[in-house]
């Protein structure tokens, strides 16, 4: 027992608070690294997370292509919808006020959910999980459900994966180089706009993998991606938008923090990362990890 | 906000020397018009259109004068709709004294939201506003006097000054353009006042505007909250007329929608926002009725409009040969 | 008189939004000169610049580069094709290092310095290869910023303002680098407000007034030219 509570539920509550935090890593890497090169709060994610999912659903219902392949597939698929989009829509936006930039992904959005909302209904549906993935293992303290360990497992070499992309790696530095100054790199002889293309897919297949990663734990209903953007939202203030690790680090812990809350006072479970938003606000504005004042 | 691939200024119209009289004379007719409306359509359609002007006319208030995108305004809508709807049904008092008290709780929660809100700028505040207007949302979902899902249901209209009979819809109706009139007038009034003068210029240039002694920090809340409960007030008024008070008027949604309004009759005019907020009421009317996916169609709206369409209708008209011969400048 | 001149720009008219900026500019380079375009302040010249690598979305005329016409190319064509750009700012990136910050430019054509060639010619580089960019003096700034094109294999560097804000002693040190790419056969366009030092390194002038050239002399001629550009220039 610690401070009352059993170990079990505290573990458990916790394993759930990483899992979610898997999620807001994800996430808010993908909206971070979106935003450092086009400036552009993507709105949309919330539905490319939901399109990720439902390309797995719809892989294995219609065309019997297991998760696997669509752990794959998802990302490529949402990631080159999404390039169609910022080439022949978003682009335009560039030179103007960022607020249009969220107000068009914002509407992007509603299409997006509109459209299988009408055609799937609201309710979810379900998805298991690979059977090399099921069942659970014994920790002693607790089981522990190995598809949602995998989910933690996953998201981390992920980000990790991308982290390594952006720091250190030549690409990377051409995407650094570009958020400083995109018409100076222009002129060395980099495609920027493939760049800029290129982001928002790489942004795009993220919420897509992290889709994928979801539908087994959440069901798949076109409402998945909604609420979970504004929470995102938060998260990435918390965290600001200065650095790829501070995103990922901060929804790991955002993640964790609302675990805790579930089990302490659950009743504020819901609101926790906002009002930890709030504090952050009142006493570090650029947010914990942010650069700008 | 500005449309900065639209700033290369329009050529100089000469204004038709009878622009000032025909300016007055329409506005005239649309009073008129405005009138005698009840008589033709049906006043509870009427009705909520003119809440929904004046929340959007509020909302512009702060996007286009200010130049700070809200996406959390359904909180002080939806919260003085609540407000109001428990203080009329549960403490019995009269309807303008329940609609004070909502347009109160919205200034009071703009005024906390504010505070938070303003430490950013931008998009930065955009999101801020959207989560803090999430968090009131999970709170209206879980406090016990809003009951949840189903609502604050068969508010009465009651008695307006404890004298009009407001179940008529009629009575009810002029009460509303009252308040309609009212709140935009405030609208006109704050941006043409020394306050609103000051907020402009701290939206072109804040480092002077601080240079000069201005504490920006706060004419910028002060605008926030004057927005807040402009908009509380159209809640507040709305919720006397459908009588009743639900989660969808404090949801994300509807937050987008005022957006969505405002930015179709065009950002920073005084009636783009009414003309907008026609526009989508009268929309949701008509496919109500129909199968048609509403959701879909305003996002579809949204993305046109932010691509091809930013000035808005009225932005438009504007900015055109024919409203500049008739005296309007554009905001930018 | 020149075979072909490995650029030439003929009727180059430019604007910044409605701004009619450039008025009809000529300009002939041929492969292995220094070119200085002088002027005072807000004629044209960085616009010139700006307009020849394409920077400058609006732009019309004719601008030739190794035979190949570079109106209508995007911006990171026009670099391909082997024109460098180095800009007043200098644009070191803050997020990167010296190091990165060098090897950041892709090799657009063979010929260009090795990276011990390199550091050979800039050894200060060398020293503060890992810190972070913007850490760097102005003066080894403006090294670095021309380092990093050298490395491309760009056949012609446009230079603008190499020398402003920067020390003496940094002055001098520039014009040896000058000195040295015009010994490797490296064509230059040097835009310079610094009249002595452009005197210094330049083969060619231009005078630019108000969008246009209005003279154009090489050095020998610069003595003959020099109560003129005192008019001009106020040197």
């Amino acid at each position: 027992m610690i401070f009352g509570i059993p170990m079990v539920a505290l573990m458990g509550q916790l394993l759930v608070g990483l899992i979610n935090g898997s999620f807001y890593a994800l996430l808010s890497l993908g909206l971070a690294v979106i935003f450092g090169l086009l400036r552009v709060i993507n709105f949309a994610h919330g539905a490319q997370y939901m399109v990720g999912a439902f390309a797995a659903l719809l892989l294995l219902k219609m065309g019997g292509v297991g998760y696997w392949w669509a752990v794959i597939l998802a990302p490529v698929i949402v990631g080159l919808l999404s390039a169609v989009v910022e080439r022949t829509m978003l682009r335009r936006l560039y030179d103007l006020d960022p607020l249009y930039g969220l107000l068009f992904t914002f509407g992007l959005a509603l299409t997006v959910e509109g459209i299988f909302r009408y055609y799937f209904g609201a309710s979810g549906q379900p998805y298991s999980p690979p059977k090399e993935l099921a069942g659970a293992v014994n920790l002693g303290f607790m089981f522990l459900p190995i598809y949602r360990g995998w989910v933690v497992i996953a998201s981390l070499v992920v980000c990790l994966a991308v982290w390594f992309l952006i720091e250190k790696t030549k690409l990377g530095a051409y995407l650094r180089a570009a958020t400083e100054n995109p018409i100076l790199v222009q002129s060395f002889g980099v495609n920027v706009p493939l760049l800029l293309t290129g982001t928002y897919a790489l942004g795009a297949g993220l919420a897509a993998f992290a889709g994928v990663l979801a539908a087994p734990v959440y069901q798949v209903s076109p409402l998945m991606g909604s609420n979970l953007i504004i929470i995102v939202f938060a998260v990435v203030v918390v965290g600001g938008m200065g650095s790829i690790m501070g995103a990922i680090v901060t929804g790991y812990l955002l993640g964790i923090a609302e675990g805790l809350t579930k089990v302490f006072y659950p009743e504020a479970s819901n609101i926790v990362i906002f009002v930890i938003m709030a504090v952050v606000l009142i006493l570090r504005p650029a947010g914990l990890f942010g650069k700008e004042a | 906000m500005s449309a900065k691939s639209e700033s290369h200024a329009a050529p100089a119209e000469p204004t038709l020397p009878q622009a000032a009289t025909i300016r007055a004379a329409a506005l005239v007719a649309i009073l008129a018009f405005l009138m005698v409306a009840p008589f033709l359509f049906y006043p509870i359609f009427l009705m909520k259109l003119l809440c929904f002007a004046l929340f959007a006319s509020a909302f512009n208030l702060l996007l286009g004068y200010t130049g700070f995108l809200s996406f959390g305004h359904a909180a002080f809508f939806g919260g003085a709709a609540y407000v109001s709807a428990h203080a009329v049904k549960e403490w019995g008092v009269t309807p303008e004294v329940g609609i004070l008290l909502g347009v109160a709780f919205a200034a009071a929660l703009g005024l906390v939201m504010g505070l938070i809100a303003i430490r950013r700028t931008g998009i930065y505040f955009a999101m801020i506003t959207l989560a803090l207007s999430q968090m009131f949302f999970f709170f209206c979902l879980q406090a016990p006097f809003t009951h949840g899902e189903d609502g604050l249901q068969g508010v009465p209209r009651g008695h307006l000054f404890g004298v009009i009979d407001l179940s008529s819809q009629t009575n009810m109706y002029f009460f509303v353009l009252a308040v309609f009139l009212l709140g935009v007038g405030i609208v006109w009034r704050f941006v043409n006042s020394p306050f609103g003068m000051i907020l402009k210029s701290i939206r072109e240039n804040e480092a002077r505007a601080v240079s000069l002694g201005y504490s920006v920090a706060g004419y910028k809340l002060g605008a926030f909250v004057m927005s807040a409960a402009l908009a509380g007030l159209a809640g507040g008024t709305k919720a006397l007329v459908f009588q009743f008070a639900t989660l969808t008027d404090v949801a994300w949604q509807m937050s987008g929608e005022v957006i969505l309004m405002t930015l179709l009759g065009g950002i920073g005019t005084l009636i783009g926002p009414v003309v907008g907020a026609g526009l989508v009421v009268t929309l949701q009317n008509y496919l109500a009725t129909s199968d048609f996916p509403v959701t879909i169609i305003t996002g579809v709206v949204f993305m046109v409009c932010v691509l091809l369409f930013r000035r808005g209708l009225i932005g438009e008209f504007y900015a055109s040969r024919l409203g500049r011969r008739l005296g309007f400048r554009p905001e930018r | 008189m020149t075979t072909t001149a490995l650029l030439s720009v003929e009727g180059l008219h430019g604007w910044y939004g409605e701004s009619h900026v450039l008025h009809g500019v000529d300009l002939q380079v041929n492969e292995g000169e220094t070119i200085c375009i002088l002027g005072r302040n807000g004629m044209g010249k960085t616009t010139t610049l700006r307009a020849i690598m394409g920077i400058l979305k609006r732009r019309e005329g004719t601008i030739r580069f190794a035979g190949q016409s570079m109106i209508g190319l995007p911006l990171h064509r026009s670099a391909r094709a082997g024109l460098g750009f180095v800009p007043e700012e200098r644009g070191i990136f803050s997020s990167l290092s010296v190091e990165e910050n060098l090897m950041l430019p892709p090799k657009v054509a063979e010929g260009g310095m090795s990276v011990a060639e390199i550091y050979d010619l800039f050894p200060n580089l060398a020293e503060r290869r890992n810190s972070q960019g913007t850490k760097l003096s102005g003066g080894e700034q403006q090294m670095l910023a021309m380092a990093r094109i050298l490395r491309t294999g760009a056949r012609c560097l446009l230079l603008d303002e190499p020398t402003e804000g920067l020390a003496p002693v940094i002055i001098q040190r520039i014009g040896e680098v000058l000195a040295e790419l015009k010994k490797r056969g490296m064509t230059v366009v040097l835009v310079e407000q610094n009249f002595r030092f452009a005197a210094r390194v330049a083969d060619r002038f231009y005078l630019m007034d108000h969008g246009r050239m209005t003279a154009e002399f090489p050095v020998a001629q610069l003595p003959d030219r020099m109560e003129m550009l005192n008019r001009e220039l106020g040197v």
